[in-house]
């Protein structure tokens, strides 16, 4: 889950790093009283999940209550590269002496956390990568010893971090530290990390994605999760629990398995077709899942076809030929289903499925993915 | 031959008494396999009921179980909170082979099992965790698969080894196998979380070194730099006939299908970039499971 810049700034504040006073307003009034708080000159910045905000005008410094309102009035409502707008981060401006960046992530090849570390801040990372790598410092952290102070400064000195900032920089790098890992972070990224002229340093801005495994252990991101902008399908999936991701094709998918739902839609495609979803009903998906995953695609206008592709393993086939008799039973559903069920209790499903009554053209059983996409493709194009 | 686990291999269930590893214990027990004790804390003394006849005995902790047992293997299936003290309890334990079903287990977790395993358990290997398990077939099958899709191997050969990153893709190869007629030595089922124990490198280093196993389909998938990694290993080390499929050429960039891994961004981690890696090294690419089949069919018949 990837949170906006004010939440990453309020979950900052939860491990102690420094950040610009400032509140979140999805008015222009609460943009004012943000401002009145925090205290002139402020910044109001657009609370998008893109980049590039402060070129297409969601960024602007304003000096007094009036010039809040005119730049709140501009930005709430904007629309940034297809983002809308519907709130702004307000906080007191800051001087800006030096721009930093430093960030936490997992690096899988090595699985070791990694350290960026870079004295020049304030653009994207990826650019410096590119024309100056000698100006990133990449440290590996082992998970079970952590970063330590002393080491976090080693790592400031040999990024030529400014002198008179290391020591504020090696103190952030180890509350970031403890941000990512007991945040449960999949990154924590500062970019700019600023040194001002009072010899401080904090974060201006924040890049924050939670793992949503995690979230067992961590009551406060419901927070996070209500302000999810998630398209009507995908939230409908979210409440029962479905891997869902919507596209924008006519062959709606269910398949158990990530890497078995992504084989169908490549399956799908090299047959001609194309798929409206993505959607992984999990290991051990029962009679309920398969309603639920079935109404999520039947919500979907677009759907011509419904293509069920399920290998049981810890999914068992009788579970899943009783959830579609019973999904049957339940919706109406708009499009007709072809099936390809193999693996556990396949033999079972496949009975119970041609012993309910259902007429052939509202489901058809096919032995092999192939086919089935062939079959689900031939009636989402209208060439059965 | 097999690679990791076969006959002889003794396993305990470490959940034995949950819903899962119940289920999926007895399976692999009526399969064959030595699923010789349980394990849940506070359930010791009591035992499992095997529906053909004969019981399992749960122990408290992988300790006792492993003393009273000889166990070597541990199959472990519980939820993802309990999980990693539970891949730690069986390494302390003494377990050389551990197999984590668990789907959902933090990342910060797994790194952290993960680096623990390296540097006080060098002799423990973990498979997983969020995998299906392992199989030789006619031998041992510790996991989720279901044990009659896996085909046996023959004496003569040639026998194909799998490994594959995607659980119901794993079943899919075993499938492909099955219906060509195509034994198989070993299927790894590795897991797509971010941090899995064993990865491809591990395991085709073992297919390279095993008599029974004279070619190798591997299935990757979008996300990660594992199976370019594999590629570059496979140039260098594996002299065996391979094929491959990597699943998620269609995925929308930045989205994650599914898996924790399972997301390509900036243009790196694509099914091409993978697929033209392979290639690189010499394996044969499907592009989708069936012809990844039809090419290991090829292969065989050549050999």
């Amino acid at each position: 889950m990837d949170l906006f810049e004010y939440q990453g700034k309020q979950y900052f504040a939860r491990f102690d790093i420094p950040v610009s006073p400032g509140d979140v307003a999805y008015t222009v009034d609460e943009a004012v009283a943000a401002a009145e708080a925090a205290g002139y000159p402020v910044v109001v910045k657009a609370q998008v999940q893109v980049g590039g905000r402060g070129k297409a005008g969601g960024i602007k410094l304003a000096d007094n209550a009036d010039e809040v309102r005119l730049h709140a009035g501009n930005i709430i409502g904007m629309d940034i590269k297809g983002h809308l707008v519907k709130r702004v981060w307000v906080e007191h401006a800051s001087d800006i002496e030096k721009e930093y960046y430093a960030s936490y992530s997992l690096d899988r090849g090595a699985k070791k956390h990694l350290l960026m570390l870079s004295a020049e801040g304030g653009v994207e990372i990826e650019a410096v990568a590119e024309s100056n790598p000698d100006a990133i410092v990449l440290l590996h952290i082992d998970p079970v010893d952590g970063i330590s102070l002393a080491t976090a400064r080693d790592a400031a000195v040999r990024a030529k971090i400014d002198a008179e900032a290391v020591d504020g920089v090696a103190e952030m790098l180890v509350k970031l530290y403890r941000c990512f890992t007991e945040g449960d972070c999949d990154l924590a990224e500062i970019n700019p990390l600023i040194l001002r002229p009072d010899g401080g340093v904090h974060a201006l801005d924040a890049k924050v994605s939670l793992d949503n495994n995690a979230g067992f252990r961590h009551p406060e991101w419901d927070e996070f999760r209500a302000t999810e902008e998630l398209d009507e399908r995908e939230q409908l999936a979210r409440t029962h629990d479905l891997q869902y991701i919507g596209l924008e094709g006519s062959v709606g998918i269910i398949a158990n398995g990530a890497g078995l739902a992504m084989s169908t839609l490549d399956v799908v495609n090299q047959v001609g077709g194309a798929a409206s979803n993505f959607l992984d009903i999990g290991g051990g998906a029962n009679a309920d899942m398969m309603t639920a995953a079935l109404e999520v695609i039947n919500s979907d206008q677009s759907v011509k076809s419904i293509f069920i592709n399920i290998f049981g393993g810890i999914t068992r086939g009788e579970e899943v030929a009783k959830g579609i008799v019973e999904a049957l039973r339940r919706v109406e559903l708009r499009a007709p289903i072809v099936i390809r069920l193999d693996g556990t209790n396949a033999e079972e499903g496949r009975s119970i499925l041609a012993n309910a009554g259902i007429p052939e053209s509202k489901l058809t059983s096919k032995p092999t993915m192939l086919e089935a996409a062939r079959a689900a493709v031939a009636l989402a194009n209208g060439t059965n | 031959m097999a690679i990791f686990v076969n006959a002889d291999t003794k396993v305990i269930v470490q959940g034995l008494t949950g819903g899962q590893g119940k289920y999926h214990g007895l399976r692999n027990q009526a399969y064959g396999t030595q699923v010789v004790g349980g394990v849940t804390p506070g359930k010791g003394g009591t035992d499992v009921a095997i529906p053909e006849g004969g019981s399992i005995p749960v122990f408290n902790s992988v300790a006792e179980a492993v003393a009273a047992t000889g166990a070597t293997a541990s199959f472990i299936a519980v939820p993802p909170k309990a999980a990693s003290a539970a891949i730690l309890e069986a390494a302390a334990a003494g377990i050389a082979f551990i197999v984590c079903i668990t789907e959902g287990i933090p990342a910060q977790d797994e790194a952290k099992v993960f680096n623990t395993l390296l540097r006080d358990y060098p002799n423990t290997r973990l498979l997983g965790p969020n995998c299906p398990g392992i199989i030789s077939p006619g031998k041992c099958n510790i996991g989720i698969t279901a044990g009659e899709i896996a085909q046996l191997p023959t004496a003569s050969g040639p026998n194909v080894g799998i490994v594959s990153r995607s659980g119901t893709l794993t079943y899919q190869a075993l499938y492909e196998l099955k219906q060509r007629g195509i034994g198989v030595s070993t299927c790894v089922g590795i897991g797509g979380d971010p941090v899995p124990g064993t990865n491809f490198i591990d395991c085709l280093k073992e297919f390279q070194a095993d008599p029974e196993t004279h070619a190798i389909i591997m299935i990757g998938e979008i996300g990660g730099s594992a199976e370019e990694e594999a590629a570059e290993f496979i140039k260098a080390n594996v002299t065996k006939p391979m094929s491959a499929y990597i699943a998620g050429v269609t995925a929308p960039e930045g989205k994650k299908m599914g898996h924790a891994g399972a997301i390509t961004s900036g243009g790196k981690g694509t099914a091409q970039g993978k697929m033209d890696a392979l290639r690189a090294a010499g394996v044969k690419v499907g592009l989708n499971p069936t012809e990844a089949g039809d090419l290991m069919a090829e292969i065989v018949k050549s050999l």
